[in-house]
C-alpha cells in the first residue's frame, strides 16, 4: 500500500515537473518575442521623424532618411506581386479545380511546398544567373523578378486551399443552369473563396517585404534617388543590412528605425490577414 | 407557330455558337491554369539546372576536393567549402536540439494546459514569431544579443569549462559574443513558430477517444502526452522538426550577422565562423574572377541539394500524417 502511495506521489511529482516546464518553456518564447520587440521600439522610436520619409540615404556620418530605400521597396514589392500573384492562383485555381484528381496536382504540390521553404537565397543566385549575368548589371527588374519567385509559392498554397473549401454543391448549382466550367470558377468558386485569396496574398506581401537575401545580387543597393527599373535600386532590407553593419552611427540609427518600420508593416498585415481567416473560421 | 418555327434554325444557330464559344473560352482557361501549374515545376528545374551551369566551372576544377578541404583563397583562387558546410550544419544541430524541445513544450502547453481564452492570442504571438523578417533577427542578434553573451555569459561559461577535459575546447575563449552558438541560438528562435505549430497541429488530430481512454485507468496529463499523444503523433513532429531543420539550413540574413565570417574550423562554440548561404551573402557582389563566382554558385548548389532533400523527407513524413487523419 505505501509503496503504491509513494509512486502515485512520484507520478504526481513527474507530472507538476513536466507541466511547469511547459509552462515555462511557453513563458521563454513569450519573453523572446518581447524582448525583440521592445528592443526594436527602443532604439527605432528614437530615430523616427520626418527626414526619415523625406530624405535620401545619406553618405557616411552624415544625418538623412530612407525615402529612396523605403521607395524601392514598395517598387519591388509592387512588381513582385503583380508579376507573382497570377501566375499563383492560376496555378492554385488548376490545382483545386481542373486538375483536382490528376497526378500533375500531386508532383506541383510536393514541389511547391519545396519551393515554399526553399532557402531565399537560392532564388537569388537562380535570378542572378537568369538575369544579372545576360544583362552584365544589376537591376531592379531582377529584384522584383526574385521576390515574383518568392509569391508564387505561397499564393499557390493558399488559393488551392481555400478552393478546396469551396463547397461542391455550389459548383453544381452553377454547372446546372449551364454556366462553363471557367464561369463557374470566376463567379462562384473565387468569390466563395475570395477573403481566403486575398489573405494569401497579404501574407505573400508581408513574406517579401522584409526579404534581404534575393536582393543583395539581384536589385543590390542605391545611394541615391532612382526610379530606373533597369539600374541597381535601393531597399528598406538590404539598406539595413549595410547600415547595420557598418561602424557610423547616424547609418546604424537609420538601420535601427527602417528595422522598426518594416517589422510595423509585416506584423500589421499578417495580423490583418489572419484577422480576414479569423473572421471565416468563426462564421 | 409558323413565326417560331421560322426562328428555330437560327435560335439553334445562335446556341450553338454560343456553346461553342463557351468551350473555346473554357479550354483557354484550362490551358492557362494548366501551364502556371506546369511554370512551378519548371521553376524549381530552372533552379536546379542554372545553380548547375554556374557551378561547373568550380566544379570541375577542384572536383571533389571543393568539398573536403578548408581552404578559401581568393587570393591564389583555391576554393574549398569544408568550413561553410561544417558551420552550416553545426549551427544548425543545435538551433535543432535548443528549438524542439521548447517548441514541443509550448505545443502540450498550448493544446492540454492553457486556459482556453488565452489560447489564440498565445498561439498567434507564437506565430508572430515567424512572421518577422529574418534581417530583424539579425540586427537584433548583433546589437542586444551578442554583446549580452559576450559580457555575462560567456565568460562565466569558459571559466566554469576551463579545467574539464573536452569541454574546455569545446567553450573555448576569447568571447567574442558572435560566433557559432550564437548564430544556433537566433536559429533556434526562428524555428521556434514552426515547431510549434507543426506540433500543436499534430496533436489536435490524436482521437479523443485515445486520450479519453488513457485518462480513465488514471494517467497523469504528462503520462497521457508522453505514452499516448506523443507517439501517435511521432512522423507529423518528425516532419515538422525536418521542415524547421530546412529553414535553417538555408537561413540567410540573420546568421550572416552573428557568424563572424571566419572561414575555419574551429572546436570551439564560442569562435566566429561562417555557413554556405552567410559566405554567399558576403562575398557574392565583391567577388572578382569566374573561379570565385563560381565556387559560391557551387555552395549555393550544395545548399540547394540540402534542403530539398530535407523537405522532400519533410513533406512526405507530413503527407504520411495528412493521408492517416484523412482516412
Amino acid at each position: 500500500m505505501s509503496t503504491a502511495a509513494s509512486l502515485h506521489q512520484s507520478r504526481k511529482r513527474k507530472n507538476a515537473v513536466m507541466m511547469t516546464l511547459c509552462v515555462i518553456a511557453a513563458g521563454i518564447g513569450l519573453a523572446w518575442l518581447a524582448l525583440i520587440l521592445g528592443a526594436l521600439i527602443y532604439k527605432g522610436l528614437s530615430g523616427v521623424n520626418l527626414a526619415v520619409f523625406t530624405e535620401m540615404t545619406p553618405p557616411p556620418g552624415d544625418a538623412g532618411g530612407l525615402l529612396n530605400a523605403i521607395y524601392g521597396s514598395i517598387m519591388m514589392t509592387i512588381i513582385g506581386i503583380i508579376v507573382g500573384t497570377p501566375i499563383g492562383v492560376l496555378a492554385g485555381t488548376y490545382m483545386a479545380e481542373y486538375g483536382r484528381f490528376s497526378k500533375l496536382t500531386t508532383v506541383v504540390r510536393f514541389i511547391n511546398d519545396i519551393l515554399l521553404s526553399a532557402p531565399s537565397i537560392i532564388i537569388g543566385l537562380f535570378v542572378y544567373e537568369l538575369m544579372v549575368r545576360p544583362m552584365g548589371h544589376f537591376s531592379a527588374i531582377a529584384g522584383a523578378v526574385a521576390l515574383a519567385i518568392l509569391v508564387i509559392p505561397v499564393v499557390v498554397r493558399t488559393t488551392e486551399d481555400m478552393l478546396n473549401l469551396v463547397p461542391n454543391a455550389l459548383r453544381e448549382a452553377g454547372t446546372a443552369i449551364g454556366a462553363p466550367r471557367w464561369v463557374v470558377i470566376r463567379s462562384v468558386a473565387y468569390r466563395a473563396a475570395l477573403s481566403g485569396i486575398v489573405t494569401g496574398i497579404l501574407l505573400a506581401i508581408a513574406r517579401i517585404s522584409g526579404e534581404t537575401a534575393p536582393l543583395l545580387f539581384t536589385a543590390l543597393n542605391n545611394q541615391f534617388w532612382s526610379s530606373n527599373l533597369n539600374a541597381p535600386m535601393a531597399s528598406l532590407p538590404v539598406t539595413i543590412f549595410q547600415f547595420a553593419l557598418s561602424p557610423y552611427e547616424e547609418w546604424q540609427q537609420l538601420a535601427w528605425t527602417g528595422a522598426l518600420i518594416i517589422t510595423l508593416t509585416v506584423l500589421g498585415l499578417s495580423i490583418f490577414a489572419r484577422s480576414l481567416t479569423g473572421r471565416r473560421e468563426d462564421r | 407557330m409558323s413565326a417560331v418555327q421560322e426562328a428555330m434554325p437560327a435560335i439553334r444557330g445562335s446556341r450553338d455558337a454560343t456553346v461553342r464559344r463557351f468551350a473555346l473560352t473554357d479550354s483557354i482557361f484550362h490551358g492557362l491554369t494548366r501551364a502556371a501549374a506546369v511554370l512551378v515545376l519548371v521553376l524549381l528545374g530552372g533552379v536546379a539546372i542554372s545553380l548547375i551551369v554556374g557551378a561547373w566551372p568550380a566544379l570541375s576544377t577542384f572536383g571533389v576536393s571543393f568539398v573536403t578541404t578548408e581552404s578559401w583563397n581568393p587570393v591564389t583562387e583555391k576554393f574549398g567549402a569544408l568550413a561553410p558546410i561544417y558551420g552550416t550544419i553545426i549551427t544548425s544541430a543545435i538551433a535543432i536540439i535548443i528549438a524542439v524541445p521548447l517548441g514541443i513544450g509550448i505545443a502540450i502547453f498550448l493544446t492540454e494546459l492553457c486556459p482556453r481564452p488565452l489560447r489564440r492570442p498565445i498561439g498567434m504571438a507564437v506565430e508572430l514569431l515567424a512572421g518577422i523578417p529574418s534581417i530583424i533577427y539579425g540586427i537584433w542578434g548583433l546589437f542586444v544579443l551578442a554583446p549580452f553573451l559576450q559580457t555575462t555569459i560567456q565568460p562565466v561559461i569558459i571559466s566554469i569549462f576551463h579545467g574539464v577535459p573536452g569541454l574546455n575546447s569545446l567553450f573555448a575563449g576569447p568571447p567574442y559574443g558572435i560566433g557559432l552558438l550564437t548564430s544556433a541560438m537566433i536559429l533556434a528562435i526562428m524555428i521556434l513558430p514552426f515547431i510549434t505549430s507543426i506540433t500543436k497541429d499534430v496533436f489536435d488530430t490524436v482521437p479523443s477517444v485515445l486520450k479519453e481512454s488513457a485518462y480513465g485507468i488514471g494517467c497523469t496529463t504528462w503520462e497521457v502526452t508522453r505514452r499516448v499523444v506523443i507517439p501517435y503523433t511521432r512522423i507529423g513532429i518528425m516532419g515538422g522538426v525536418m521542415l524547421a531543420l530546412g529553414r535553417a539550413l538555408g537561413e540567410t540574413m540573420a546568421v550572416t550577422f552573428v557568424i563572424g565570417n571566419a572561414h575555419r574550423i574551429s572546436t570551439s562554440l564560442f569562435a566566429p565562423a561562417t555557413t554556405i548561404s552567410a559566405t554567399i551573402a558576403n562575398e557574392f557582389t565583391e567577388a572578382v574572377g569566374d573561379l570565385y563566382t563560381s565556387s559560391l554558385v557551387a555552395l549555393g548548389l550544395i545548399l540547394f541539394i540540402i534542403t530539398f532533400l530535407i523537405l522532400a523527407i519533410a513533406r512526405y513524413m507530413l503527407m504520411r500524417i495528412d493521408a492517416r487523419t484523412g482516412a
